[in-house]
């Protein structure tokens, strides 16, 4: 780790000084109308006024007042909204970090050395805290006091059959959609820069990452669609299954088959960004490395295992981390595919349920708590991780 | 990664693993298999929202492949007429721009000084801190909704873009920091310090160097949260609501899915208008994505 | 019902033109709805409300919601009250978001009057007997006035009707075979098994409806029990009084394990009726080349799903094919056991009121008046609760046939699945119905002694 030098000092002149104070005077005049930007964002209505009042300023009474009667066209309402957001959320926040910079410079460099990190990192502390962090405490608070209390709570999730049932399809998940996600993006990766077209290739797999779940879901109940044995079968599965002289099977209804093809889903969505994210960690090896090895005598798959992959190994441990946590909160699929019936629950969706249908807050915040649980063992792996490229503290 | 960094080569790479032990034609095989494999459903949809909606229902999608001429197959626009006008794709297309945009620029940029604060600075907490943003990734969204939800109630923000940038912007950050970090921390030490013995302030080391040194983590970081974003309906179907004037395209294609469940040319169509922005920025941008995250090249 | 409510079509403007429109002043009715004088609904329509504004939240969009709009329109222009209608899919869950941030609209409409009970519990909703004319709303709503009534105040304003206690066929081929309209149980159990013999299978019926498959079933088995028990037993069974498996509910699910099991009875077996779409179930009733199946009991709004059915839009009125009314028709679901009377099945959506203002207290007045309802009674699509509609108003196909049903109705229960906690209505029993079906009935005892078990 670094730590930083200190500044050279600057002999102090009137112009010097006054561009110094500059700053932060900018700064407070800046974060002022930030504020009063934001109310105006609050406020469905605030283009309208604002352009009401713009014309009342320049004297055309005339156009204000026929304004105010019409109302203003709501795409350029919500234009101007987006623009102003945009300004503010990209201008203001970056004069926030300069000025709060410039006003800690003032305070001479030892300060500034200390309490720069704080700039750097308060805000995105500020809204972790308050969009993650606060959520999160009432939360567990809620699983210890709400309901029946802090055992029938917890209780009922390894006790409840279709919660055990949950719990099952979670670990499924967690294994097969990260696991398969990761060899074949990684199969992929490695194979897909030995072809010419290869910008081509990696567009087809990463496709999917780009399609919204309502969008997959609709795709997938076409792939699963189930007809009448009589009928046409229009699903791309029946027709395969029917073709080999089977029934057609309702596959999404099929209790023990139906989770694996909920799984597929989410697998052949993640697959993409697995192989983006491992396809730029194999190109950043140093081809020297490789013809290195090359020289020794060493195989290709010797090479692949060898060579290869534990130099990545920081990228996939990144990649895998980031597609076990979002297979743990896996809950569209699920939602938008089966709601959790037919031994399809996962844990995420009968949280969602107990909220918002069975309104058992306790038991809901319970299933969070798991949650949280579950991933501690993601987290020391990434700590650990991060420990032995030795950034840990 | 690599210890120093290396000069960038933009020619192609010398031959990587796991090729010459299938052979090329062997690869170029495995690879068309996979594309197809990948493609088939995406296809399928494409294929099926272009058909008449009768010969939808009446026979599969590959039919029309097959026999792309037979007048029973009535190739038309007709289903992209309806879905955009008459079932409100349109309208919603606009709000999916006004959600997105700035959802995704605004996390980047306060993820990205956060990021560099934990890569290169001494602090108190550093560890813990960081590691709490890391634990913070497996927050199930459902925990937040209900206690922002009456934050947002007191302070008038629901049903407000703006209440939903912020949501985004919360929600984004520990992704967002953690793979920023994990691309910062791994620029070359040699070159920082360097930096700081010239007398450079970290906030000019993060603007004059890392900035642009990060542009290729950006751009994935960018693109991801894009994605994510225009993809989201929980956070907007919450803070947002449904009413026209402000849904965004899941949503209302999740509607569709509810009230339309059996009329599949609407669907096919509607699924396939909120798939084609992410698309194009996907390929706008991937030329930065792929070659930018070819290790740092640093020249001076 | 389910949580994704399908989507009920206007219906043809040439049905439209035989709708006959009385004026609302001339409402015989007025004097029964009006109330004492200075009611909050006179002083609206008097003006005193110019100028304030009240929300309502529902669940009824596109053609429905405009259906829902037009009357609420009309009243805004008369008494200056800002009427703001917002209609959202997803309904229920969203609602309950709404409510649990405190962000509850002023008015909102509920299916579930078990939701309704909650929300009361949780001290959310306003008691309407503090202001309404209590003595004119038992009057209006005999049948629903238990429903609403919770610790003995009023606190839902009934609106819409929807009845499930009907079998919809194909007029034609029906005729044209010489089948008669069974008027009981035994005629119907006797005509399913006659057209089975001729090698058709009688019935359409199919529960697949994405997450909330099952449901179909649940109100054969409620429609069966209340013709088969006494209106106390079903009571007792929603209310949790008597097992969920009580000997009364088991006959009901054997006597509807006749129809549904018997070998040639529903078209395409139990493999079928778990995965047809519930909206599609009928198709095969308009296959061309003759019906493949005769009977589909289903509820009043399954018409907008028939093959080639266009819903209206702003600019198009709806398409029907195999119009209600001249290609399909419906009979009442005969009574079983002569004792229990014509009881009827229905489900239906009323209004609660979460902010008391003057304005809002209007408005609730207006909902429970006829006309609230006036122009969605005309397309023929809808069906009021309310006694005091008059009945010349019914003058379109299905809607008329469904008011003489309900007029001759001895006893009108609701939905048990929607009064239930939803952890069995809206989960373990629609399961258990799945469950039931893949077995063809083999496991009865089983299954319904699992959903006892599931009661929270």
């Amino acid at each position: 780790m670094t730590s930083p030098a200190v500044p050279i000092e600057r002999p102090t002149d009137w112009r010097g000084l006054a561009a110094r104070l500059a700053a932060p005077v900018g700064a407070v005049l800046a974060v002022a109308v930030m504020v009063l930007s934001l109310g105006f964002l609050a406020d469905p209505d605030g283009p309208q006024n604002a352009l009401i009042g713009l014309y009342n300023a320049l004297g055309l009474t005339g156009q204000a007042e026929a304004l105010a009667q019409e109302g203003l066209d709501p795409i350029l309402s919500k234009a101007i909204i987006a623009v102003v957001g945009l300004a503010i959320g990209v201008g203001g926040i970056w004069l926030i970090y300069i000025g709060a910079h410039s006003v800690l410079e003032l305070l001479g460099p030892r300060w500034l050395s200390r309490l720069v990190p704080w700039v750097f990192i308060g805000p995105a502390l500020l809204l972790v805290g308050v969009f993650l962090v606060f959520p999160s405490i009432t939360t567990i608070i809620t699983s210890f006091t709400e309901g029946d209390g802090f055992i029938a709570n917890f209780g009922f999730v390894f006790t409840d059959a279709d919660m055990l049932i949950a719990l099952r399809n979670n670990a499924l998940w967690l294994v097969l959609v990260t696991g398969g996600s990761v060899i074949i993006g990684l199969v992929i990766a490695s194979l897909v820069d030995r072809v010419r077209a290869e910008a081509l290739a990696k567009t087809f797999i990463f496709l999917p990452l780009a399609i919204s779940m309502a969008g997959a879901a609709v795709i997938w109940r076409f792939v699963y669609a189930w007809q009448p044995p009589q009928e046409a079968q229009i699903g791309l599965l029946n027709a395969g299954w029917t073709a080999l002289g089977n029934e057609p099977v309702p596959w999404l209804q099929t209790p023990g088959v139906n989770t694996f093809l909920l799984i597929l889903i989410m697998v052949w969505l993640q697959t993409g960004f697995a192989m983006v994210v491992l396809s730029a960690a194999i190109k950043g090896i140093p081809s020297e490395v490789i013809e290195a090895a090359r020289c020794d005598g060493a195989g290709e798959s010797r090479i692949f295992f060898r060579v290869i992959v534990p130099m990545i190994r920081g990228s996939i441990i990144v990649v895998a981390t980031t597609i076990a946590v979002a297979v743990l909160k896996v809950f569209d699929i699920v939602y938008v595919t089966t709601g959790g019936r037919f031994e399809t629950e996962v844990v995420a969706n009968r949280m969602f349920n107990e909220m918002f249908l069975f309104r058992d807050l306790g038991r809901a915040s319970a299933l969070a708590v798991i949650l949280f649980l579950a991933v501690i063992p993601i987290m020391i792996i990434n700590i650990r991780n991060l420990r032995r490229q030795g950034i840990g503290a | 990664m690599t210890e120093r960094a290396l000069p960038a080569t933009l020619t192609e790479a010398g031959p990587s693993p796991g090729s010459r032990w299938l052979g090329y034609l062997g690869v170029r095989v495995a690879i068309v298999f996979i594309v197809f494999l990948w493609s088939l459903p995406t296809a399928g949809l494409l294929i099926s929202s272009l058909r008449d909606s009768d010969a939808l229902v009446e026979t599969g999608w590959w039919d029309a492949v097959l026999h792309p001429f037979e007048s029973a197959q009535q190739w038309t626009l007709a289903n992209y007429a309806t879905t955009l006008g008459a079932e409100g794709m349109g309208e919603a297309f606009v709000n999916s721009i006004i959600v997105t945009v700035p959802a995704t620029v605004i996390p980047i940029t306060i993820a990205a000084f956060a990021a560099y604060a934990f890569a290169w600075m001494r602090f108190p907490g550093r560890t813990v801190l960081f590691a709490i943003v890391v634990g913070l990734l497996v927050v199930p969204l459902q925990m937040s909704l209900v206690p922002i939800l009456r934050l947002y109630g007191n302070l008038d923000l629901n049903g407000t873009f703006l209440g939903v940038w912020l949501a985004h912007t919360g929600f984004g950050l520990p992704l967002a920091i953690f793979l920023l970090y994990n691309f910062i921390s791994q620029l070359p030490k040699d070159l920082l310090e360097s930096a700081f013995i010239d007398g450079a302030s970290h906030l000019t080391v993060f603007m004059r160097l890392i900035l642009p040194l990060s542009i290729p983590a950006l751009a994935a970081f960018a693109i991801f949260q894009f994605l994510w974003v225009w993809n989201d309906l929980l956070v907007a179907l919450v803070y947002l609501g449904v009413s026209s004037d402000v849904a965004v395209m899941p949503a209302r294609l999740n509607e569709l899915v509810g009230t339309r469940g059996d009329q599949w040319h609407i669907l096919t169509a509607a699924a396939f208008v909120t798939m084609v922005v992410p698309l194009i920025v996907f390929l706008a941008l991937q030329r930065y994505f792929v070659r930018g995250i070819l290790t740092g090249s640093v020249k001076g | 019902m389910p949580r994704h409510r399908f989507l009920v079509g206007v219906a043809v403007l040439s049905l439209l033109a035989a709708a006959c429109q009385p004026s609302a002043s001339g409402s015989p009715t007025e004097s029964a709805t009006g109330g004492p004088t200075g009611s909050y609904l006179e002083r609206a329509e008097a003006g005193e409300f110019d100028g304030t504004s009240v929300q309502i939240l529902a669940q009824w969009i596109d053609a429905e919601g405009d259906n829902f709009e037009a009357n609420l329109t009309a009243f805004a222009e008369r008494t200056g009250i800002d009427v703001q209608y917002e209609g959202v899919t997803d309904y229920e869950s969203y609602l309950i978001r709404q409510v649990d941030a405190d962000q509850a609209p002023d008015i909102a409409q509920i299916a579930q009057p078990g939701r309704m009970r909650e929300f009361q519990g949780e001290g959310k909703l306003i008691n309407l007997s503090e202001f309404i004319d209590t003595a004119a709303f038992e009057a209006n709503f005999p049948s629903f006035v238990d429903l609403v009534t919770v610790d003995g105040g009023i606190y839902g304003i009934p609106y819409k009707a929807d009845l499930k206690s009907i079998v919809w066929y194909p007029n034609a081929a029906f005729e044209d075979a010489g089948y008669t309209i069974p008027e009981t149980w035994d005629d119907l159990v006797a005509l399913t098994d006659e057209i089975r013999g001729t090698g058709v299978t009688p019935w359409c019926t199919s529960i697949e409806h994405g997450d909330a498959t099952g449901w179909v079933a649940t109100d054969w088995i409620e429609d069966i029990l209340l013709r088969t028990a006494p209106p106390e037993t079903y009571d007792a069974w929603v209310n949790h009084e008597i097992a969920f498996n009580d000997p009364a509910v088991l006959h009901a699910a054997d006597l509807m394990a006749e129809i549904w099991f018997t070998e040639g009875n529903v078209y395409g077996g139990s493999t079928a009726i778990n995965n047809t779409f519930v909206g599609d179930t009928q198709n095969p009733m308009f296959a061309e080349g003759g019906p493949d199946c005769f009977f589909h009991k289903q509820a009043s709004w399954i018409y907008t799903f028939w093959p080639g059915y266009v819903a209206a839009t702003e600019t198009e009125p709806a398409v029907v094919e195999n119009e209600p009314g001249v290609d399909s028709s419906f009979f009442y679901f005969p009574p079983i056991d002569p004792e229990f009377g014509s009881p009827v099945l229905g489900a239906g959506d009323m209004f609660m009121m979460f902010n008391d203002r003057d304005e809002v207290r209007a408005v609730i007045e207006f909902l429970a008046t006829p006309e609230a309802a006036e122009s969605w009674i005309a397309t023929g699509s809808f069906v009021s609760p309310n006694l005091a509609v008059p009945e010349e108003w019914y003058s379109v196909y299905p809607a008329s046939g469904l008011a003489e049903i309900l007029r001759t109705a001895t006893v009108l229960k609701f939905d048990a699945s929607d009064l239930m906690p939803a952890e069995v209505g809206q989960r373990s029993f629609w399961d258990g119905m799945v469950d039931w079906v893949a077995a063809d009935g083999a496991n009865t005892e089983d299954v319904f002694a699992e959903i006892e078990a599931s009661w929270p």
